[in-house]
């Protein structure tokens, strides 16, 4: 490399001023707003979203669909993976279809699951074909919660399994197929192959994988409020709510807050957990 | 045409250093590879007169003008990749005139020095095709094509042959010294492939950690290695290093005795492989061997002598293979001996 | 299992999964092209047989959605345009040069995919009224960009990457500037890695929700117009609304498909 000088500084210079105006900024204003009223350091916003009716129930919300979502796509994609790497014809057309969903934002995925799961729809149409329900059937209220709860976290599967098998695959398609072989002329079986070579192989894509979707799973908002209205509140639709209805931006803060606080602790847990030691890189 | 002096070039990366104080002289029209291990600060050399890495220190001047300073655009000078370099998106044709393009060359003039240059290395049927639907080799030509079609005053060569399997890198070889000697361009050929310095170059300059241990013709390169490493890194086998004792301003060696040419309790003599002969006990050294590998034309035998590591290359005709164990006595041809200081492995000047 | 199976199993999940990703759009589709008479109609056709020109006529005729398409197209093109801007010589700066703070810089980078847009729409909203940029496509564009710009930039320093630098430099050699070696050697070899980029930053912001949502009014994106209605308008608006959003992104997946593991599989990292 050669003279490098002020080049890359000028280079980088408006994406530093960009984001350090529209990122840094409104993040520090955020923060700050989550901690004053009235000009004042206060915890107040805190104690008035916790006092909220709806707090609990996001929280739950929030957690149950990431802590069950997440786990199954990484299943279902790793599923995917590994189908793919024993298909030679029509890849490039299953490999899109598979993709798709990635383009795909929760609200237009909400819509989709709300044509199937409303009263009149698809779902009840195929369940009353099948001589199983008589009429048309509400799932999405508040009297059916376990209901609801499975709508999203079908919904969520749906949309976003796609993110977490491309990126695995794009790992798997970096491991040399010679690691594999080696293990099969040493007598492993497929099982035996994916438990101990592909799968430890796969590790840093698995944390990238992890790491980006949970991050994007506290974030889901519109999915909920389009399936369930206000009978499903989490997080964010709560942040939204707060700026939106009630006008009242520093509870909205502190969720916004709140939110970036778990996003950096699930982050961080990932990290160490599926750390990949220095000696172990190849 | 030109000249290039490259006057007490430097250059350090944080704390180590690469390149220390280089000075040397390539002459008009002059072939000089540099030749060394890597990592020895040969391509760092070359990059630096080319312009695409900085100097720490020092002047290169190209012509009798002084470059340092100046982008790779402005030196005049042309250059073969390793890995050639040749531009995926464009076809053979674009390729080769690049450089001309570049330069706001008009159309007629591009087009001869196109022709010219793909004739020259035989790539005149594929001046329509992309480099993704040519061999190495073709792809290696293309590359020197595109040097040559800019005439440039000085060309320089990073490992250009080095891709290429062993047959195509003797082909182009070949070709390749033909093709400049015709031009008559300056060159600078970085290398770590000895047969290819030697074959090629007019002048070889040896390099290792960032000093030239030795500049001259292949020959004297050869027979008269400057130091212990140049000895060792030319050669194949490399030249055999006795380390002997000095006593009374003579060194024994098996029946024989040597004047020793310096002072020192020890010193090191340098023999070539070749450059010995079966022998008499009284007028040779004892050789015990190891191993004997036929050659084809030659044998190698590897033993020891005076319990130090020793390969001979003797001609080898036809019959029985000497065996292991068995003993040999050999002497050196008194005209190559090298002699070597014990410590700094610099040569010891004798009657020159 | 003999082979036979084996490969009748693949194929029997690989169709399964098509059918799990593809047949939910289709119903969508049925319900959107279906107009007012589908969402009332009990038990639904799984086939298009109610379809008719009326139908597919009433689905074009929507007005607020389409409105809001403009909108959304708009922003999602000024983000485009931006993250180009600013991603494509960021992304260069760090594959070719090693400096003093690249590091703090890619680590500004990844930081801001840590944090939910919320943290940023909430106050920007307020300095966006005062500016005259809330309400307008620009003012969306803006926020989305600040998702795309890292992307880009990340996206663009790989792709960067993975053209050998000797590339250049025999431009260089040749008679080439930084910049005319840049425009002549690299930018033709990234060009269709940036063209994957950039669709992917319009479609970023053709998605997002919350920010464009608290960030416009009477101008809304058609993903905050949706919002906004979900709880009002009827279903047969609400699906037309959730197609055009989908479809744009179902071509840029296919568009796209061949560089989705250089911008997924490294982009990310």
């Amino acid at each position: 490399m050669r003279r490098a000088g002020a080049l890359p500084y000028l280079l980088i210079l408006p994406s530093v001023l960009f984001l350090g105006v529209l990122f840094v900024v409104p993040l520090v204003q955020t923060a700050l707003l989550a901690f004053q009223e009235g000009g004042t350091w206060s915890l107040g916003n805190w104690h008035r979203m916790a006092d909220d009716l709806n707090f609990q129930d996001a929280v739950v919300n929030t957690f149950s669909v990431v802590l069950i979502v997440v786990p199954l796509q990484c299943t279902l994609a790793l599923g995917m993976t590994m189908m793919l790497r024993h298909v030679q014809r029509g890849r490039d057309i299953i490999l899109w279809v598979w993709s798709i969903p990635l383009g795909i934002s929760d609200l237009a995925a909400g819509l989709v699951w709300l044509a199937i799961l409303t009263d009149q729809g698809w779902l009840n149409t195929l369940l009353f074909k099948l001589g199983l329900i008589s009429g048309p059937q509400a799932w999405l209220t508040y009297e059916t919660p376990m209901v609801l709860l499975a709508g999203i976290i079908v919904a969520e599967l749906w949309r976003a399994t796609a993110i977490v098998f491309v990126i695995l695959l794009a790992g798997v398609q970096l491991l040399p197929k010679e690691y594999e072989e080696a293990a099969e002329v040493f007598g492993a079986s497929p099982w035996q192959r994916f438990w101990r070579v592909t799968l430890p192989l796969l590790r840093p894509s698995l944390q990238t994988a992890l790491i980006l979707r949970t991050v994007l799973a506290f974030e889901m908002f519109a999915m909920a409020l389009a399936l369930g209205g206000r009978n499903f509140p989490v997080l964010v639709s709560e942040a939204f709510n707060w700026q939106y209805g009630n006008q009242d931006y520093g509870v909205a803060a502190s969720y916004a807050v709140l939110v970036m606080a778990i996003s950096i602790a699930a982050t961080l847990i990932y990290l160490v957990a599926l750390r990949v030691p220095a000696e172990q890189r190849a | 045409m030109a000249n290039i002096t490259i006057d007490r070039i430097q250059k350090a990366f944080g704390a180590t250093r690469a390149l220390e104080e280089i000075s040397l002289e390539v002459h008009d029209g002059e072939f000089l590879a540099l030749l060394g291990p890597s990592g020895c600060g040969k391509t760092t050399l070359l990059r630096i007169i080319a312009g695409l890495e900085t100097q720490s220190g020092g002047r290169v001047l190209i012509g009798g003008r002084d470059v340092s300073a100046l982008p790779p655009r402005k030196r005049g000078l042309a250059m073969v990749f390793q890995n050639y370099a040749v531009f995926p998106h464009l076809t053979v044709a674009e390729n080769i005139a690049f450089g001309l393009r570049m330069a706001g060359a008009d159309k007629a003039r591009m087009q001869r020095q196109v022709e010219r240059a793909a004739s020259l290395l035989h790539i005149g049927p594929l001046l329509a095709r992309y480099p993704a639907q040519l061999s190495g080799g073709q792809r290696q030509r293309v590359a020197v094509a595109r040097a040559l079609a800019v005439e440039p005053a000085v060309l320089l060569m990073d490992e250009p042959l080095s891709n290429l399997d062993a047959l195509l890198r003797l082909e182009m070889r070949a070709e390749l010294k033909a093709v400049l000697a015709a031009s008559g361009t300056t060159t600078i050929y970085v290398t770590h492939d000895q047969t290819e310095a030697m074959g090629l170059a007019d002048r070889i300059a040896v390099m290792h950690g960032g000093v030239i241990e030795q500049i001259g013709g292949a020959s004297d390169i050869y027979h008269r290695p400057r130091t212990r490493f140049v000895g060792g890194f030319v050669g194949s086998p490399p030249m055999n290093f006795l380390r002997l004792p000095v006593r009374g301003g003579q060194v024994a060696l098996g029946g024989l005795t040597l004047p020793a040419p310096a002072t020192a309790a020890e010193v090191v003599l340098g023999l070539r492989a070749e450059d010995l002969q079966p022998a008499t006990p009284q007028d040779g050294f004892a050789f015990e061997l190891r191993v004997a590998e036929p050659l084809g034309s030659h044998l190698l035998l590897t033993g020891t002598t005076e319990g130090q590591l020793m390969r001979v290359v003797v001609p080898y005709a036809d019959g029985a293979l000497p065996q292991p164990g068995q003993v040999l006595h050999l002497r050196p041809n008194l005209d190559r001996l090298n002699w070597m200081d014990a410590t700094s492995g610099v040569a010891l000047e004798t009657r020159a | 299992m003999t082979p036979v199976w084996r490969r009748g199993l693949l194929w029997c999940g690989v169709a399964v999964l098509c059918a799990w990703t593809l047949v939910p759009i289709y119903l969508l589709a049925l319900g959107a092209f279906g107009g007012r008479e589908i969402v009332s109609q009990w038990p639904k056709p799984f086939l298009p047989l109610g379809l008719s020109l009326d139908t597919v006529g009433a689905f074009l005729a929507i007005d607020g959605v389409w409105r809001a398409t403009w909108v959304s197209v708009q922003a999602a093109a000024m983000c485009m345009v931006l993250a180009l801007l600013l991603g494509v010589p960021a992304g260069y700066a760090l594959a070719r040069f090693r400096f003093a703070g690249a590091g703090s810089y890619r680590l500004l980078i990844l930081m801001t995919r840590a944090f939910p847009v919320a943290i940023l729409a909430l106050p920007l909203t307020v300095s966006f009224i005062n500016l005259g940029l809330y309400d307008t496509p620009f003012g969306v564009a803006l926020l989305h960009a600040v998702l795309a710009v890292p992307f880009a930039t990340l996206v663009c320093a790989s792709l960067f990457q993975g053209i050998p630098a000797e590339l250049e430099e025999a431009a260089w050699v040749f008679g080439c500037s930084r910049f005319t070696g840049f425009l002549r050697v690299v930018l033709p070899l990234a060009l269709p890695g940036i063209a994957a980029a950039s669709i992917f930053a319009f479609v970023l912001s053709w998605n997002e929700v919350f920010a464009a949502s608290v960030l416009t009014v009477r101008h809304r994106t058609l993903t905050a117009y949706l919002l906004s209605v979900l709880s009002e308008s009827p279903l047969h608006v609400q699906f037309a609304g959730g197609l055009i959003l989908i479809v744009p992104s179902v071509l840029f997946i296919f568009l796209v498909r061949r560089r989705l593991f250089a911008m997924w599989g490294i982009g990310n990292r």
